[in-house]
């Protein structure tokens, strides 16, 4: 843990606390169907001509049953519209390597997975999908999962702010102003950057470059069908193959880029994602991709303070988002840092620390930070492989997503997650000093707790019913004598669990960075995980629409002595507190079988 | 009813709208503007040789097995380097198949620079990176691969490591990262003394 980590690191707070208001002011205009933005004269033309196409009529809103019914009926056509691309991509244009057909369950798990922000990956960006695959069928949930998110906290905090009113706006308005006022001009500036760091933005077909130092590797032989030959020793016959060329990979990159970070959403053009030089080359670039992860969850806390009269509820409401995080970059930090004491016997210098799976160029603290940061949020691009990290480093992007992934958080999502949490530790507060609980006026009432406590449920179940039902099926878990997963090749032991636990937290809590080391690609997992990911956005999405419609209309009671303050580092205090103890509560018993196993087992020396 | 069926056939046109701006107009504006204002790393970075054949990208480490080459880091990516199958080893840190391979790696590393049979290796130069890509390693690293390098080739120390501090990338803006030597560029930079 170094100097010029801790600068970096004061650095990115500092910057992070600089931009939350000014982007919670936009956002208050943005969100407001009347509101005014710098950008009018330019986007106000489009905007209307898209509320003409559309046949939308932005004056009126909608209940939250109409909110919620529109939600679900874009998201599922939007998802058939990538379906149908994927599964046609081969005869679509835009396809110069001639990528093929995507088999049914991957097209519908990556379909499911970029629909609800998650971005979970079972395939390899640059080896699977044509540029217009990439280009239309996934850059446009990069987008508009985005937007839907953060209607749906505005249509939460209006729930809140609102009294005896029957609307939470329109999701309509809320979708196209999001993506056109908040979305695509900071991505056109941050395309441009990218660009200028190193970033390719081309339709050419991929490079073949030839290289200074062939070199000669050893291939199993085939024979003219394609088929492996096998030795009459029954082993495959291997043939020296001389490497002469590398492919270079191209493509329409930081027009994705810029929406798959600031979006929250982290599905990587290549499979390598934002570890991949092309698509992360600089550490400046690095830099602001952290950032722009951030940016709009840290400006809705501002918006949420505002919104609801009680700017001190939103400091509040960032401190503790903020107290988590510091909390797990550095846990993270330190543990990378410290290396893996195995190596270290082996005569590897400890003061690199954890370089497996890291790039130089990130070093050790850019990793762990990129690493908590994505899975505070619910993004998921990784400039690391997490799968390498030591087990206690690992443990901590892990635990992030089973908090609910509400330090900071997906945009949008993030904040309506922490409203559920502040809606418990309201509840909680209230029951220890023995009062109906109170929060910013309202009444939390029975149907409100259930609505909440609806939504910790879904995740739990989710991460851990799947969990535990691919470590007990022969789909998950193939061989029960070796206990080797899917493919045979990865993790076995205890980090073989924690990729199943991993993949499905991912998916559940729609954040989509993976132990990559388990090969998903297969029917049974790319459906479950599918599912995992479509209950985690809409069985959460709907209980909190309809919390939102309960608040808004009941009515405000005045503020009394026994009203508990929304506001100060009481709440605060209470507010991690509550996020710790549920997440603590559900999930660590699985992870003290995982990673926490590990961290031992690694220091007595013991190998899978 | 009748309203599922309306906001429906909104969706429907919603989603051919966004398309539109955000799939077709957005990317090409950022081509177009990136093209004009970036060629040279819109296109990849590419680095061609004099009879004007592509040799690489400044971002992709490419393989060098060679003695009189800087060798780049161990990678996962296909075969070794393979640019259109980025990946990591995705091994956990209690993996024998992660252990035997690094302790290869150290002994290789070792024989090679011809280091003491206990001296300590950099940690980037036994382990792979995150996308089997990475154009980089530490300086720590390149410093010990200069004696080999320069005696294979025959040139002097001193002008083998002012090669390796003009193929070092430092952090960016002298803050951000970490600083490391763009091995492909280095390796290029090698022959062309050579030829001169």
């Amino acid at each position: 843990m170094n100097i010029s980590g801790w600068i970096q690191l004061i650095l990115f707070t500092s910057i992070l606390l600089a931009i939350t208001k000014p982007l919670g002011l936009f956002l208050i205009q943005v969100l407001d169907a009347n509101g005014k933005t710098f950008l009018d004269p330019v986007i106000k033309p489009l905007e209307k001509l898209t509320y003409k196409l559309t046949g939308v009529d932005p004056k009126k809103e909608h209940d939250w049953k109409q909110y919620a019914t529109a939600m679900l009926l874009f998201s599922l056509v939007s998802m058939l519209f990538t379906y149908v691309i994927l599964r046609l991509q081969a005869v679509l244009p835009l396809n110069p390597q001639k990528m093929g057909v995507i088999i049914e369950h991957l097209a519908f798990n990556t379909a499911a997975s970029f629909t609800t922000n998650t971005n979970w990956q079972s395939y390899g960006g640059e080896s699977t999908m044509s540029y217009l695959s990439q280009m239309v069928a996934l850059a446009l949930h990069n987008f508009v999962s985005a937007a839907v998110g953060i209607g749906i906290a505005a249509a939460l905090v209006r729930g809140i702010a609102r009294h005896t009113a029957k609307t939470i706006g329109n999701f309509w308005v809320d979708l196209v102003r999001s993506t056109y006022y908040l979305l695509l001009p900071i991505c056109l500036v941050f395309a441009i950057f990218l660009i200028s760091q190193g970033m390719i933005q081309n339709f050419k077909p991929y490079d073949t470059a030839s290289l200074a130092d062939p070199y000669t590797i050893q291939v199993a032989k085939v024979d003219d069908a394609g088929n492996a030959v096998n030795g009459p020793d029954g082993k495959p016959v291997m043939v020296d193959k001389t490497i002469d060329t590398q492919t270079i990979v191209q493509g329409p990159m930081a027009s994705q880029i810029a929406i798959k970070m600031l979006g929250t959403n982290g599905g990587g053009y290549t499979n390598a994602n934002a570890a991949h030089p092309y698509e992360n080359p600089t550490p400046l670039s690095n830099f602001l991709q952290m950032l722009a992860i951030f940016a709009i969850p840290s400006g809705l806390t501002y918006y949420l303070g505002r919104m609801v009269k009680n700017q001190g509820h939103g400091w509040a409401v960032w401190a503790a988002m903020f107290v988590i995080f510091l909390g797990g970059v550095l846990v993270c930090w330190h543990y990378e840092a410290a290396g893996n004491p195995i190596l270290t016997q082996f005569g590897v210098d400890p003061a690199g620390g954890n370089m497996e799976g890291k790039e130089v160029r990130f070093g050790i603290f850019n990793s762990a930070l990129f690493a908590t940061i994505t899975t505070d949020a619910s993004c998921g691009a990784v400039n690391a492989m997490h799968d390498s990290f030591t087990p206690l480093g690992g443990l901590v992007p892990l635990l992030n997503i089973e908090l609910g992934e509400i330090i900071f958080g997906g945009v949008g999502a993030g904040l309506y997650g922490i409203l559920i949490f502040i809606i418990i530790a309201v509840f909680i507060a209230g029951l220890m000093v023995g009062r109906t609980p109170e929060f910013l006026g309202k009444k939390i009432e029975p149907y409100d707790i259930k609505m909440a406590s609806l939504v910790i449920l879904v995740l739990a179940f989710s991460i851990l019913g799947f969990s535990a039902w691919a470590c007990m099926s022969k789909w998950g878990l193939p061989d029960p004598v070796t206990h080797q997963l899917t493919d045979g090749t990865n993790n076995n032991g205890p980090h073989g669990f924690t990729e199943i636990l991993y993949a499905y937290s991912s998916c559940t809590g729609n954040n989509g960075s993976a132990f990559a080391g388990i090969g998903t690609n297969t029917p049974w997992y790319n459906t479950t995980l599918g599912f995992a990911t479509l209950f985690g956005r809409f069985a959460m999405i709907v209980p909190i629409l309809a919390l939102a419609g309960s608040l808004a209309r009941k009515k405000r009671v005045p503020e009394s002595a026994g009203t508990f303050p929304a506001h100060g580092p009481l709440f605060t205090l209470l507010l991690v507190g509550t996020i710790l103890i549920v997440g603590a509560l559900t999930f660590f018993p699985a992870l003290a079988l995982g990673p926490i196993v590990e961290h031992f087992l690694m220091h007595a020396g013991k190998l899978f | 009813m009748k309203t599922i069926f309306k906001e429906t056939l909104r969706a429907v046109m919603a989603t051919l709208v966004l398309a539109v701006i955000l799939c077709g107009i957005y990317p090409v504006v950022i081509y177009g503007i990136g093209q004009l204002l970036f060629p040279h790393q819109a296109n990849g970075s590419l680095i061609e040789s004099n009879d004007r054949r592509i040799v690489g990208s400044e971002w992709l480490g490419q393989n060098f097995t060679s003695a009189k080459y800087f060798h780049p880091r161990p990678s996962a990516a296909g075969s070794g380097y393979d640019a259109s199958n980025s990946s990591g080893t995705n091994l956990g840190p209690t993996s024998q198949k992660l252990i035997d391979a690094v302790k290869a790696a150290v002994a290789q590393y070792r024989t090679e620079n011809n280091l003491p049979a206990d001296a300590l290796v950099p940690a980037d130069a036994v382990t792979s990176s995150a996308s089997g890509l990475d154009p980089h390693i530490s300086v720590q690293n390149a410093q010990l691969q200069v004696a080999r390098v320069s005696k294979v080739r025959g040139l002097s120390i001193d002008a083998v490591k002012a090669a390796v501090d003009k193929a070092t990338d430092g952090p960016s803006l002298g803050i951000f990262g970490e600083a490391g030597v763009n091995v492909l560029k280095l390796n290029l930079a090698l022959d062309n003394l050579a030829t001169k």
